[in-house]
Formats: structure tokens, C-alpha cells, sequence
């Protein structure tokens, strides 16, 4: 089959691997029909995570068909629809069964090196590296999906793919942010990015019934997309933030704040840019943190920073003293997915959302490399980027 | 087991070590400071000429490196490295003092006194090197333990483990276990370089549900002993279990520093282990992926094939 390999830092390549076969009972092959790049796909395009071998499988959003099930999978047909959620989780361990479907003690076989770099493990990601798992990703024509009958959601047919295949990941990804910042009527919600995923988070806080929501990016068509379902937005290149939040705010700063963003922030002043980013290349710290600063600065006392961006490694210069003077609280992780599809897909279906709002190329599978390099110059007005085997 | 008993030496003579090693610490540090602080004038003392800039440069690097080492052995932990890199600074000083004064044609007297002063303290690093080596030699026991949690009963966990013919479908290193009518174990395992090794073994504690311990008896070709506990989590999460596995490899330590360089940390060993168990147990098999598509195992997660269908 066709397959999107990462090849190395700044470069993908579409080839020719095996197809998939089942290697666990409770294994699925699922024929893909729509797969995207993620922008935490673009972290691995930048060589920034850390495992990655010349070959892998890239992606972790799709969904597709059912062509084969294991032994175990009592639940799927051949034929069945299905959207498959980014972390892989067992359903019966510890961590699931508290809901913590990323946090599966399970399937990750690689638990050894993520242990090493973190203390413990997380759950194995599809196509994420081998400390998570070595699992291969879902820009492919094909996928094995393990534990296919606790993780591959059923959808009906009536909904296309592009409105249900972002229940993968970036929907409820951006709805997890809201949640863990405990979003509800009447706060005042920052959201730092305008990516897909800041998109989802905006709209899931009104979703939520938030009164206000403040967009923070530095790319025209972004904001307009986040104006388009109701925030207001900030240009960090034009003001200071925590000067314009406090102004916006009467002087309180938002009740809550979502960084969207992760690792690779930019920030406005170039030497502030320029000292992270240096350290970054040359390994002394893997993140660029300007966005968790500048939340936990912004922040209304006793609010809540609840973060999905991606974080590897080790952050410097992180104000702790903010943080634990004005009894902040801070939320993390990647995204619980399971937990949230299917009250995400009663919103699809009963027309609260229509996800596929943030799509803005529609490409073949087999111009992959063309799309990520699009989505990592921010070319052609690019938000997300949807690929057709 | 104490540790005095495992390698025959008393409290007092480790105690005679701690002394000398602290002291050599303290040395460090005292002759780094004077170094650094009054270049000109330890250079004097030692019979050399250290007017000069390069001169003086020369003592004070050699100060900071004192003060690194004193910090270092005192600091606690690789004791051992630091005072072996004592020995080659006493090397250094030695060369250098004997270089300087063939140069700089200074006092022989005071060059002498030097010189058997270096050798004094250099007979002194090597002594306190030799006894922390010895102190540190423990036979070549290897010792691993790991611990996880599992969402079963003890009873059933307990259960799968007390039959001893189910640990090859998790531990890596087993390749089978064989139970005969008089309870006594026959076990075959992979050795360094892939070869056989085999032992038998008897169960010398047996509490239900809470603890088994079991030993080789006389001709294993790998002495070993191990226990397994069993205890309830914490908010019914199910049960802890802490292994603990004395063994003597073949080839004593540096059998056991080839199988670390080949990937056989036994710590990490045994912790993939008690993955692979948890996994059958919560799962009913080994969890597979294509990176690591024969599941769990510490030489895999450092050779891994690329995240692609195995073929």
C-alpha cells in the first residue's frame, strides 16, 4: 500500500510499505478514507520529537472501513464505518477505566523509553514516535487499529466523512481544553493559538456557554476564521497581551486560558524569540515556552491555564512564582479522545457544530509532502489539511 | 541478608575507607583553594618558579581541578571515579613539577621534598582506589527488583504466578518451566550470547495470595533465587506486585557488563516483564506493535524496526 513516511527533519515521502496485518487479537485493519496532518505532525516534520526512525508511517487522525477484524473484536463488521481516536487504549486497565484513555498502562510497548525520558509512560500515540509505541500512522491506505473494539467509533452513514473525521483528534482535543479549564457560563476564556485545534477549543468553550472567548495569534485568516464563530482576537505582533487581556478584562486578566500552541510559540519580540530558540536548537531546552508564560502572567488570580499544546521535553524560565503566589491552577495532557467522542458526535449530529469549518485543502494522500510543507509555511491561507487515499 | 555478610568485610573496615576517601576529599579541596587563591606562592613552596603568567595559569587550572575532584568524592555518589581521577592528576603534578624544575633549575632540595610528598599522596589515592574497589566488588551478585500494579484480585494474580509453567509467556529471558509430581522446577533460559542456560529450583515460601519465594538448588548453571509479593492497591486498584531476583551470572561482573551492553539491564529487564505479565493478565495476550512486534522487550526498544506493517 501507499504511506506517508517520515524520511527525516523537514522531509516525507509517500511510498510503498507492506500492507498491514493483524498482530493482536483485538486488532481491526481499516481501509482509510480520510486521514489529516495534524500540527503536532509538524513538530515530528521539524525534528523535534524525539524516536523517530527514516521510514515511519505518519498520522494520527482517520477513518475509514472495516476490512478485517481479530478474534477478539466481537463488536465490528466487515463494512462498518468507523473513526479511530489518535491515542491507543485497551479499555480494561487502570487509566481506562478511570477515563484516561490517553494514560493506557497498556499499549505501549516502548513503555521502557518513554519511562526514561519522562518517569512514567503515557499511552502509545498512532504514528508518534517509537517512545510511544512504534505503531504505524493513518496517512496510509491502510491501518492495523489495535483494541479496535474499545477504541473505533461507529458512525452512520448519513454523515460525511469531513464532519465527523476531526472526532480523532483535533474536536475533542480543543474540547478537552475546555474542560480542563472548567469552562461554563459566564467566564471570560483565552485561547492562545488559532491552529485547528485553538479553533475547537474556541468553539467548545461556547459550546459550553462561556460569555467571552479571546483569540490570541499573529495570522490574519486565522483570527478571521476564530471571529467567524464568535471570539475576539488579539494580534500579539500589534499589542502586548497581558497589557491588552487586563484592558479587555477590567484589569482582572480571563478567568481561564488555553494554550493551544505547545513548543513551537514564536513570540513578537524577536530577541525574546531568538533566546528560546536558540536553546531549543541547540538542545539545551525542547520548548519555545512564550505561550505558558505569557498565560500563567495573564491569567486572573485563581483561574485556570489548561494546556493541549504539545510539550516534549524540558522548559526554562517558567514563572512559578506567578503561579503559585496567585493560586493558579494548571491542567494538562493529551487528549482523553474516548472519553469525549461520543457526546462530541451527539453535537455533530443534532447540527451544534459542523467540524469540518476548519478545513481548508482537500489533497490526494500521495501529495502528502506538498500538504506539510503548506501547513508548516502557513502558506495559501492554510488551517487544515484533509488527504484522500 | 546484611551487606557485611555478603562481602566479608566488617563495619570497622569500611569505616577506615570512609575516612581515607573524606580525607583525600578534604585535601582536594584545601590544595585547589591555596592554588587558586595564592598561585605565586604554592608554586614556591612546591620548589618550581611560578612568576611567570603561564606559570601562574598552570597552578590555578590545576587548583580548579583539585576543587572539582574535592567536591566530587565528597559530594557523594561515583566516589570511586573521582578518587581513580585523582590518581591521574597525582600522575599530572608528578610530570609537570619534575618538568617545571628541569627548566627552571630551582632548589633540588625543595624539588625532592616535593616530589616524595606527590608520591606520598599518590600511594594514598591508590590505596583509598584499590579498597573502594574491593568494598564495591560483590561477587558479582546481580540483583534486580521492579514492581507494578495490575487490575486483578491478588487471588487471581497469584494464581497465574504460582503456576511456574506460565512465567515463559511473560518473563523474556525464560524459555520454559517444568513443574515435576515432587514440586521440584526444571527452568531453561536464554544465557548471554544465546546460549542454554538451566537450573533447578525449589519454592522455599509459599503464603497464598501474598508471597512466593523460591531458590536453585546445588548444580544450576546460573544461582539464583527470587520472591514475588503480592498486596491490595490502594482504592481497589487491584494488586501490587513487587519482584525482587538475586542471581550470579555466568562470568561473574563482567558477564554481567557484557549482557548490560547488549541490553540486558536487568532493572529495565525485569520491569518489561512485569509489563508483559500485566498485559496477559489484563489482556489476555502481549501487546504487539510494529516497531516492537514481538511486544515488550528491552533489546527491542533499543533496536527498533520502523513503525511500518511487518511484512
Amino acid at each position: 500500500m501507499r504511506a506517508n513516511c517520515w524520511t527525516g527533519k523537514r522531509s516525507v515521502e509517500v511510498r510503498d510499505v507492506p500492507d498491514p496485518t493483524i498482530l493482536n487479537r483485538r486488532d481491526a485493519i481499516v481501509k482509510i478514507t480520510s486521514t489529516a496532518i495534524c500540527g503536532s505532525d509538524l513538530h515530528l516534520y521539524n525534528g523535534l520529537i524525539p524516536t523517530m526512525r527514516e521510514g515511519d508511517v505518519l498520522g494520527h487522525e482517520f477513518m475509514g472501513e472495516v476490512v478485517e477484524t481479530g478474534p477478539g473484536v466481537d463488536n465490528l463488521s466487515v463494512g462498518d464505518r468507523v473513526v479511530v481516536p489518535f491515542p491507543i487504549a485497551c479499555g480494561v486497565c487502570g487509566a481506562c477505566e478511570r477515563g484516561l484513555t490517553s494514560l493506557c498502562e497498556n499499549s505501549n510497548p516502548n513503555a521502557g523509553i518513554a519511562e526514561k525520558m519522562m518517569g512514567h509512560s503515557p499511552a502509545a500515540l498512532f504514528g508518534y514516535s517509537h517512545m510511544l509505541g512504534g505503531y504505524p500512522g493513518g496517512q496510509a491506505e491502510y491501518a492495523r487499529v489495535p483494541f479496535a473494539d474499545f477504541g473505533a467509533l461507529k458512525v452512520e452513514s448519513e454523515l460525511p466523512d469531513e464532519k465527523v473525521l476531526f472526532l480523532s483528534d483535533i474536536f475533542p482535543t480543543g474540547y478537552m481544553g475546555a474542560d480542563m479549564a472548567e469552562v461554563g457560563p459566564g467566564d471570560v476564556v483565552a485561547v492562545w493559538g488559532a491552529g485547528p485545534v485553538g479553533q475547537f477549543a474556541i468553539a467548545s468553550c461556547f459550546l459550553r456557554g462561556a460569555e467571552r472567548v479571546i483569540a490570541i495569534d499573529r495570522i490574519d485568516y486565522r483570527l478571521r476564521m476564530a471571529q467567524e464563530t464568535g471570539a475576539e482576537t488579539l494580534d500579539y505582533e500589534q499589542v502586548s497581551v497581558p497589557e491588552a487581556l487586563a484592558e479587555m478584562t477590567g484589569g482582572r486578566g480571563p478567568d481561564k486560558c488555553i494554550d493551544a500552541v505547545g513548543m513551537e510559540a514564536h513570540h513578537a519580540n524577536g530577541a525574546l524569540h531568538a533566546y528560546d530558540r536558540t536553546k531549543q536548537a541547540v538542545g539545551v531546552e525542547t520548548e519555545r515556552p512564550h505561550v505558558l508564560r505569557e498565560a500563567i502572567a495573564s491569567c486572573a488570580n485563581g483561574g485556570i491555564v489548561s494546556v493541549i499544546g504539545v510539550y516534549g521535553g524540558l522548559t526554562d524560565k517558567f514563572p512559578m512564582g506567578s503561579f503559585m503566589n496567585r493560586s493558579l491552577t494548571m491542567r494538562a495532557g493529551q487528549c482523553h479522545v474516548h472519553r469525549y467522542m461520543p457526546r462530541l458526535l451527539d453535537h455533530v449530529r443534532n447540527g451544534d457544530i459542523d467540524p469540518s469549518f476548519v478545513i481548508t485543502h482537500r489533497l490526494p494522500l500521495g501529495q502528502a509532502p506538498q500538504g506539510y510543507r503548506t501547513f508548516v509555511e502557513k502558506a495559501d491561507g492554510c488551517e487544515k489539511v484533509v488527504l484522500t487515499p | 541478608m546484611t551487606t557485611t555478610a555478603r562481602n566479608g568485610r566488617s563495619p570497622a573496615q569500611r569505616d577506615g575507607t570512609d575516612g581515607l576517601v573524606h580525607g583525600l576529599g578534604v585535601f582536594s579541596l584545601a590544595l585547589g583553594t591555596a592554588q587558586v587563591a595564592a598561585p605565586d606562592a604554592v608554586a614556591r613552596l612546591a620548589g618550581v618558579r611560578g612568576d611567570r603568567p603561564a606559570h601562574r595559569a598552570t597552578t590555578v587550572a590545576y587548583g580548579v581541578r583539585e576543587l572539582v575532584q574535592g567536591a566530587g568524592i565528597l559530594g557523594g555518589r561515583g566516589k570511586s571515579t573521582w578518587v581513580r581521577t585523582r590518581i591521574a592528576g597525582d600522575v599530572l603534578d608528578i610530570a609537570t613539577v619534575l618538568a617545571g624544575g628541569a627548566r627552571n633549575g630551582v632548589s633540588r632540595t625543595r624539588l625532592g621534598l616535593t616530589l616524595a610528598a606527590l608520591a606520598g599522596v599518590t600511594a594514598a589515592d591508590v590505596a583509598a582506589a584499590r579498597r573502594l574497589a574491593r568494598e564495591a566488588d560483590d561477587g558479582g551478585e546481580g540483583r534486580a527488583v521492579a514492581a507494578i500494579t495490575v487490575n486483578r484480585s491478588c487471588a487471581e494474580v497469584y494464581r497465574h504466578w504460582r503456576n511456574l509453567e506460565n512465567l515463559p509467556t511473560f518473563m523474556a529471558h525464560l524459555r520454559s518451566v517444568r513443574v515435576d509430581p515432587a514440586g521440584r522446577s526444571h527452568w531453561e533460559a536464554v544465557g548471554p550470547a544465546g546460549t542454554t542456560v538451566r537450573w533447578d529450583a525449589e519454592i522455599v515460601a509459599d503464603r497464598e495470595d501474598e508471597e512466593l519465594s523460591w531458590r536453585s538448588v546445588e548444580g544450576a548453571d546460573v544461582e539464583n533465587s527470587g520472591s514475588v509479593r503480592f498486596r491490595d492497591a490502594a482504592g481497589g486498584r487491584g494488586t501490587e506486585i513487587v519482584v525482587d531476583l538475586r542471581y550470579r551470572p555466568p562470568g561473574g561482573r563482567t558477564g554481567a557488563l557484557v549482557a548490560k551492553l547488549l541490553g540486558e539491564e536487568p532493572n529495565q529487564q525485569l520491569r518489561d516483564d512485569l509489563r508483559r505479565f500485566k498485559q496477559v493478565l489484563e489482556i489476555g495476550e502481549v501487546v504487539r506493535s510494529e516497531g516492537s512486534p514481538t511486544g515488550q522487550s528491552t533489546r527491542q526498544q533499543i533496536a527498533q524496526r520502523p513503525a511500518q506493517p511487518v511484512a
